[in-house]
């Protein structure tokens, strides 16, 4: 099965698609294993954002003249690719926002004003990034409404019975992610949506650490609102997707108020503009939504089979690697699991680990990756996260595994 | 000595050290001697926080001289911390206040003392001049 997924599948050819992994950090040639942060970009990302505000830049949506209307036509195009990358039904449920944070931050601004109140409940995850934590929280502040977490076992599941036991019908929505940044877990979306739909209740999905890894289909999920970034997913910041179902969305007030999002306006009423619009206030990032169309042709033109085996390899390689340095802990040990590996070596803070670990030109996370409650469970100051992209081979993780041991033997 | 008199002579040993090994090793030995801080003082009200690693920090007074004892949960940062306390601690409280810490960047250890690596070090430093004014002015 590997071996047919991965049939045309060129690592060293990808690799050289990415300028930065060209480069030297600290004297030597970088191993860049930090992707979850943020992954690199491709020339074909990086040149279709410059041809863009060379040849083809103007305000979209407002010029009757060529080039707006051209502009006008790659931005909207660059939705149409999104909207068919996540299989949603229509392109106005496809939102851009700035990113995850901001997709998840409208959400639960809007849905709170709207859906919230005494007494109603939110319900999210002990795994949850900050990004997905925060927003709930004030949105429940504000209405006087409480936050319910879902724990996690010692491995980094969901226990899916408190989820059941929690899923009262005071929750009024469930915010979860897809993939969790420090432990690589990949929660059962289709599942929890399920039983949340037999409620009733709309369910969002962080899908900040998904989309690099996986083919996501946001029909067969069934999720109400899926979000996540164009920078992890070798496009470029600034830029990323909010999908809400239409009924759900049109059911939402306006996020922000500016131009592109009204009908008309009066000083005494303002009408809204149709989706996706309505949550488009003010001019958008244009150069940003053409680079994650080009991000995603890109992903496309590789397919998530291939980077699905060859990143699964790399996994266990690394895995196995890291598992013979003497003292080492793995902090995220489900079965189902993307290419992360957070782990600890006995004695040594992280930041030690991670200091080491630059000047031997390799990249990789050091903390709690803004999951401080989660690290609080493991009772543990942070993690080192080794994070894996389809362009990473075999030479950065057996740098990583030696990297490791020689910082061991010098902290121990 | 001086407070520039022992950074001119750190910046001196550090010259010694062929590469970047040699001088973490150093710095983890450093590191690795014993807490620099009495237990008692590790606790809430003498921690700063780091988004990375976390700092304890006292300040006591000899006469007019201000002596810091401190520690942290990495080694690397306590060796850095071990470097700073044997510039700063024993001087008087003015020089403390008004000092300018050029060896850090000399040793090139700067990247340690930038505030995006959020390791409590900027902080702890802000914190010695912060307690060098206070004891000059009770004083
Ligand atoms: C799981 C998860 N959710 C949300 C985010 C936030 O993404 P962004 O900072 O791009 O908005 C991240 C980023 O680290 C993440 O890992």
């Amino acid at each position: 099965m590997a071996v047919i997924a991965k049939k045309g599948f060129d690592v060293e050819k990808l690799r050289s698609d990415f300028p930065l992994l060209q480069t030297m950090m600290n004297g030597k040639p970088i191993a860049f294993l930090d992707s979850a942060a943020s992954s690199q970009k491709p020339t074909r990302v990086i040149e279709a954002m410059d041809t863009y505000y060379r040849e083809k830049h103007a305000n979209v949506h407002r010029g009757v003249y060529q080039l707006s209307q051209e502009a006008t036509t790659a931005y909207e195009n660059a939705r149409e690719l999104a909207r068919a990358f996540i299989n949603a039904p229509s392109a106005h449920e496809v939102i851009f926002v700035r990113g995850c944070t901001e997709g998840i931050n409208l959400v639960a601004a809007t849905f709170g004003r709207r859906f919230l109140d005494a007494g109603s409940e939110v319900l999210i995850s002990a795994m949850e990034h900050h990004s997905n934590i925060v927003p709930w929280q004030m949105a429940c502040e504000d209405k006087g409404a409480k936050l319910k977490v879902i724990p996690v076992n010692e491995k980094g599941e969901l226990v899916m019975e408190e989820f059941e036991r929690l899923l009262s019908d005071k929750v009024k929505i469930v915010a979860i992610t897809h993939v969790s940044n420090t432990l690589g877990t990949i929660n059962p979306i289709e599942e929890i949506v399920e039983k949340a739909h037999d409620r009733g209740i709309p369910v969002l999905v962080d899908g900040a650490q998904a989309i690099p890894h996986m083919q996501v289909d946001v029909q067969a999920l069934g999720a109400d609102f899926y979000a996540f970034s164009g920078h992890k997913m070798f496009g470029p910041t600034g830029i990323g997707v909010l999908y809400g179902k239409e009924e759900w969305l049109n059911a939402l007030p306006p996020y922000q108020g500016g131009g592109e999002m009204i009908e008309t306006v009066t000083f005494e009423k303002t009408t809204y503009n149709e989706l996706p619009h309505k949550f488009e206030a003010g001019t958008p990032d244009i150069a940003g939504a053409i680079g994650l169309g080009a991000a995603i042709e890109y992903i496309q033109s590789i397919g998530y089979d291939a980077i699905h085996a060859h990143e699964a390899e790399l996994l266990d390689y690394a895995t196995q690697g890291l598992q013979q340095v003497e003292g080492i802990r793995f902090i995220g040990t489900a079965r189902e699991k993307a290419s992360v590996v957070s782990f600890l070596a006995d004695g040594i803070h992280p930041y030690d680990l991670g200091t080491i670990l630059d000047k031997l030109g390799i990249a990789v996370r050091t903390g709690h990756h803004c999951t401080q409650p989660l690290m609080d469970q493991f009772c543990i100051p942070g993690t080192v996260r080794a994070s894996l992209a389809f362009y990473n081979n075999k030479n950065d993780i057996d740098r990583l595994v030696d990297g490791v041991k020689r910082a061991v033997a010098m902290l121990r | 000595m001086s407070i520039n008199e022992i950074q001119d002579e750190i910046i001196d040993e550090f010259s010694l050290f062929s590469d970047w090994m040699e001088k973490y090793e150093y710095i983890i030995d450093l590191g690795k001697q014993l807490p620099l801080i009495d237990e008692k003082y590790k606790d809430e009200e003498h921690l700063i926080k780091g988004c990375q690693s976390r700092v304890w920090l006292h300040a006591g007074l000899d006469g007019d001289k201000v002596v810091f004892t401190a520690d942290s949960d990495a080694v690397i940062t306590k060796g850095i911390i071990a470097l700073l306390i044997r510039v700063l601690s024993n001087q008087p409280a003015e020089e403390v206040a008004k000092s300018d810490l050029y060896f850090i960047g000399r040793i090139g250890l700067k990247e340690h003392l930038s505030p995006t690596r959020s390791n409590g070090l900027v902080s702890m430093v802000k914190q010695m001049k912060m307690y060098g004014l206070a004891l000059h002015a009770k004083n």
